[in-house]
């Protein structure tokens, strides 16, 4: 039982909190600063291009960034191209780059199996999903599960789902990036933590969505340049055949002919569902991808930045297929990158370095540099989404609609949510300093059992089904959430790695299998028994709900300006 | 008014008949996903073996797992496109004339 859950624990903290094993890895890693050195320069002066060019954009779009509606949603006035290299920057984060590249070189097919499951999410997000939220929707998702419902209860439960997913991520990927700079630019750990916490204030108070959607399109288009050109060079060495690649890899590999079969990761069933559930439905319940959806100007649009956002990312998930197998050959044959000059040692760096050595292998120090500029930059246009997904829980949610009752004007609503996202960027900054030392894994696999088991549910329960009452929707969504939460502290994750004791009281990391369904069952069954004179209207209400999902009738529509 | 505009729409059968249409292809591409997808996490748990089978004789270095990835991820994509394509055109065209339909009524 234990090698079943350890591979899932594994295949987490690998891929999506890559972080976390980075973070564990790196600490008992001393890197000498004469290997350091030359890298520092290369990446530092590409990273303070990116950082002026994405300066230069944030005081473009502040000087459009004047109403609500500019700020949250960029004015609805994103196209579906630019939405889909956006919602693709989203979702291809640094663990994407150097976690899943490690997947592949250490365990070959195991990678790529956790690339199809990570994907495989967005086809079902369009299908089912992305006209309605765009039709229903205006700044948040809370627009929609909130749409016929109580307004001052379900947006309560709806920005705690969000602001606790948003924390746990930002904090993640604060940590991530501590430890990654540190590795990569050679600057201390507090200093990056605040560099980057103060340039995702910078990008989201003064430019809003417009800002942070172009550091995201920007950071989408080095990744994918960036990778696919150390793909092309590395793949060069083989004659471009994948199957003399594959040939000599698995000639070379520890563990031979064996990496082309399935490993760990999807020992037994429980654990091979509950990863592609956990993944799939945990995507469609992030709050900074789910708002990516209300900037654009229609549901037309709304597809198509699916379209081309699943392209990018499926494209570059093979990319990253490709790299990890040739860095199975050019670094893991290589002296040069392991410590002591020991082939099959320990990395330099730590495992999750492998797509960085990659780089310096087949580009010297230029690429390597390129590479740990975009992979700094993708942490700051992640932390940006998210910054920007959690103030607007506050100030449009919280502030707008909660306490003031929908009666705040647009000014203070925007005020609020600047100061929201000085909140954020000093807790995820502190914190961030704070965890420095811990395993921060359950974080992340926290965010998706969160956004799978209560955000998820009662988002796509408002909008199919006619029965939910808002009694319903609290107590699954409460429900869901409450199970994530205990489940991941029971888990190894925590109940292990950070409480310290023997044997996890959960066997699986990943809750969403279980949570899941229960929350929608709560939902379900509450909503049933719920006869109240208030559930009969929000059933009632559900009609114009319906032909506005379907049709755009009364939708938000883009700003002119 | 809106809700008179949306009572109108519901009552029109050319809603109904938009939302018959469109909710079957949207049923019927996530099952097509749901169950090839399914299935092959299921074949790879169940019979992992299957996924290093030389496809091509003894001596290829191509095996059926990263095919059937790859054969994935394009089909996947080329599902999605296939969805864009006929909400795009065919389902808002019809949504256009439902919304025309409705608020002309309305005007007179």
């Amino acid at each position: 039982m234990s090698r079943l859950f350890c591979g899932f624990s594994r295949s987490l903290s690998v891929a999506m909190g890559w972080l976390v094993s980075g973070v564990a890895l790196a600490a008992g890693d001393p890197i000498t600063a004469a290997e350091k050195q030359p890298l520092n320069l290369h990446a530092i002066v590409m990273f303070l291009v990116f950082v002026a060019l994405t300066m230069g954009i944030t005081y473009w779009a502040s000087n459009r960034t004047k109403s609500a509606a500019d700020f949250y949603t960029a004015g609805g006035g994103i196209t579906g191209f630019q939405n889909g290299l956006a919602i693709a920057g989203d979702y291809m984060s640094a663990a994407t780059l150097l976690g899943l590249t490690a997947m592949v070189y250490t365990s070959g097919l195991d990678g790529y199996i956790y690339m199809i499951c990570f994907f495989v999410g967005w086809p079902l997000i369009l299908f089912l999903m992305a006209e309605r939220l765009r039709n229903l929707g205006r700044f948040t998702f809370a627009d929609i599960t909130a749409y016929r419902l109580d307004q001052g209860k379900v947006r309560t439960m709806a920005s705690i789902g969000s602001l606790t997913v948003v924390c746990f991520y930002l904090i993640a990927q604060m940590v991530g990036a501590g430890q990654l700079i540190k590795l990569l630019f050679g600057l201390d750990y507090n200093v990056a933590v605040v560099a980057v916490g103060a340039l995702m204030m910078v990008y989201v108070i003064k430019g809003g969505m417009l800002a942070t959607t172009w550091v995201q399109i920007i950071k989408a288009c080095m990744l994918l340049a960036g990778g696919t050109l150390v793909m092309i060079l590395a793949m060069s060495q083989f004659g471009f055949s994948y199957a003399t690649l594959i040939e000599r890899a698995t000639t070379l590999h520890v563990n031979g002919w064996a990496i082309m079969s399935p490993g760990k990761l999807t020992a037994d069933p429980v654990t091979a569902v509950s990863l592609a559930l956990g993944l799939m439905f945990g995507t469609a319940g992030l709050p900074h991808i789910l708002m990516r959806f209300f900037t654009v100007t229609d549901a037309k649009e709304a597809r198509k930045s699916v379209l081309y956002a699943s392209g990018f990312i499926a494209y570059f998930f093979n990319v990253i297929f490709l790299m990890g197998l040739t860095a199975i050959l050019i670094v893991g044959q290589n002296p040069e990158f392991f410590e002591g000059g020991t082939v099959g040692g320990k990395l330099v760096g730590g495992g999750n370095m492998v797509a960085m050595h990659l780089a310096k292998a087949v580009g010297g120090n230029l690429l390597l540099g390129f590479l740990a500029a975009v992979a700094f930059a993708t942490i700051l246009a992640v932390v940006s989404g998210l910054a920007l997904a959690g103030a607007s829980a506050v100030s449009h949610d919280l502030y707008a609609r909660v306490i003031k009752k929908g009666r705040a004007s647009e000014v203070d609503e925007m005020r609020v949510s600047r100061y929201a996202t000085i909140a954020l960027g000093v807790v995820a900054v502190v914190l961030g300093i704070a965890f420095e030392k811990q395993n921060v894994a359950f974080m992340v696999g926290l965010a998706f059992g969160i956004a799978a088991s209560s955000n998820f549910p009662v988002l796509i329960l408002s909008m199919y089904w006619k029965g939910l009452t808002t009694r319903g929707a609290l107590a699954g969504g409460y429900a869901g959430l409450f199970l994530a939460v205990t489940l991941v502290v029971l888990s190894k994750s925590v109940w292990v790695a950070v409480l310290g004791n023997a044997a996890p009281l959960f066997p699986y990391d990943q809750p969403a299998l279980f949570s899941m369904p229960v929350a929608f069952l709560v939902c379900v069954v509450v909503s049933l028994l719920d006869s109240s004179a208030a559930a009969k209207k929000e059933v009632a209400a559900f009609d114009d709900q319906f032909v506005r999902a379907q049709t755009g009738l009364g939708a938000a529509s883009a700003s002119n300006h | 008014m809106s809700t008179e505009i949306s009572d109108r729409i519901k009552k029109n059968p050319k809603f109904q008949q938009l939302v018959k249409k469109r909710s079957a292809y949207a049923w019927m591409l996530s099952l097509a996903v749901l169950v090839l997808f399914y299935g092959f996490i299921l074949l790879v748990a169940f019979n992992p073996a299957l996924m290093s089978l030389r496809l091509g004789g003894e001596a290829s270095f191509i095996t059926l797992g990263p095919v059937v990835i790859l054969s994935m991820f394009v089909l996947f994509w080329v599902l999605t496109g296939l969805y864009v394509k006929r909400a795009n055109g065919e389902f808002d065209a019809l949504t256009r004339v439902l919304i025309k339909e409705a608020t002309t009524g309305v005007s007179k």
